[in-house]
């Protein structure tokens, strides 16, 4: 009597595989979506405890130096980040494009953005008293088509003024 | 040198304007980058490389303005402007340009 081979083992492996290699898409929808949701908390929390930190130093949008004429010191300082979207978030906005209206998952990245770039800017110069005249400009770095990674810069840039205390 | 993008230099007066001074430089990304980046865009979030990259050209473009400027001899330069605009898919031009002026 010839020796069974083991029939059920093999089927049941290869079964596995084909399932997990055809609901991939899935899976890497559920990966990014919680990977992405993390990272943006994430990233929001340190955002919101930098801002608490320098939210005594102002980005003011003005020109002019408000009513205080003691400036020795200024120069310019530049802030900037590259975001782009998740997969889920893309795979989202793909719904969104047929029915239309507002794109809440893909501004909280560009907002995310602007905000980092404007503490940027702030940290490149700590020990500032004001920042004269901010700027902010968002720019497409890449639109995504083809094999090109789509992703967007956002800049902010302004004059950092320091102020002579001793002379008050 | 001193950069500002106001129209004075606070805490200092300008004696002398030489006009508008610029510099531009036009930079693609390279593969590896290219590659990590399309990475990280799955995820999402920040692509570092490509902040690393927009900020080398941007301060490539600054340094030419400067360059500029200090062959007009001025010692400042007030009101610069940044602007980015993609040449092709991959490329991005970045110019920096600003009034050269002489202060004390």
């Amino acid at each position: 009597m010839q020796p069974q081979p083991p029939q059920e083992e093999v089927p049941m492996v290869v079964l596995i595989i084909v399932i997990l290699f055809y609901t991939a898409p899935i899976w890497m929808l559920l990966g990014t979506w919680i990977i992405g949701k993390m990272a943006e908390k994430k990233h929001y929390q340190s955002i919101r405890e930098r801002e608490s930190a320098w939210v005594h130093i102002p980005a003011l949008t003005g020109k002019q130096v408000p009513e205080l004429p003691t400036a020795y010191d200024s120069q310019l300082v530049v802030g900037s980040v590259v975001v782009s979207v998740d997969h889920f978030k893309r795979w989202l906005s793909k719904f969104r494009m047929i029915f239309g209206g507002e794109m809440k998952s893909y501004a909280s990245v560009i907002d995310r953005g602007r905000r980092e770039a404007i503490l940027r800017m702030k940290e490149a110069c700590p020990d500032a008293d004001m920042f004269l005249n901010c700027r902010l400009e968002t720019s497409t770095v890449s639109n995504g088509k083809g094999k090109a990674v789509g992703c967007a810069e956002v800049l902010a840039y302004g004059t950092a003024v320091r102020l002579n205390k001793t002379a008050e | 040198m001193i950069l500002t993008n106001v129209e004075s230099i606070p805490g200092h007066t300008i004696t002398e304007h030489y006009g508008l001074v610029q510099g531009s430089t036009i930079r693609a990304k390279h593969v590896g980058r290219d590659l990590m980046a399309g990475l990280k865009n799955i995820v999402g979030g920040e692509l570092k490389g490509y902040t690393e990259l927009m900020m080398e050209a941007r301060q490539e473009a600054t340094n030419r303005m400067i360059e500029q400027a200090q062959q007009l001899g001025a010692n400042a330069i007030i009101n610069v402007r940044f602007t980015t605009t993609s040449v092709t898919q991959g490329a991005a031009e970045m110019l920096a340009y600003g009034t050269a002026v002489l202060c004390q």
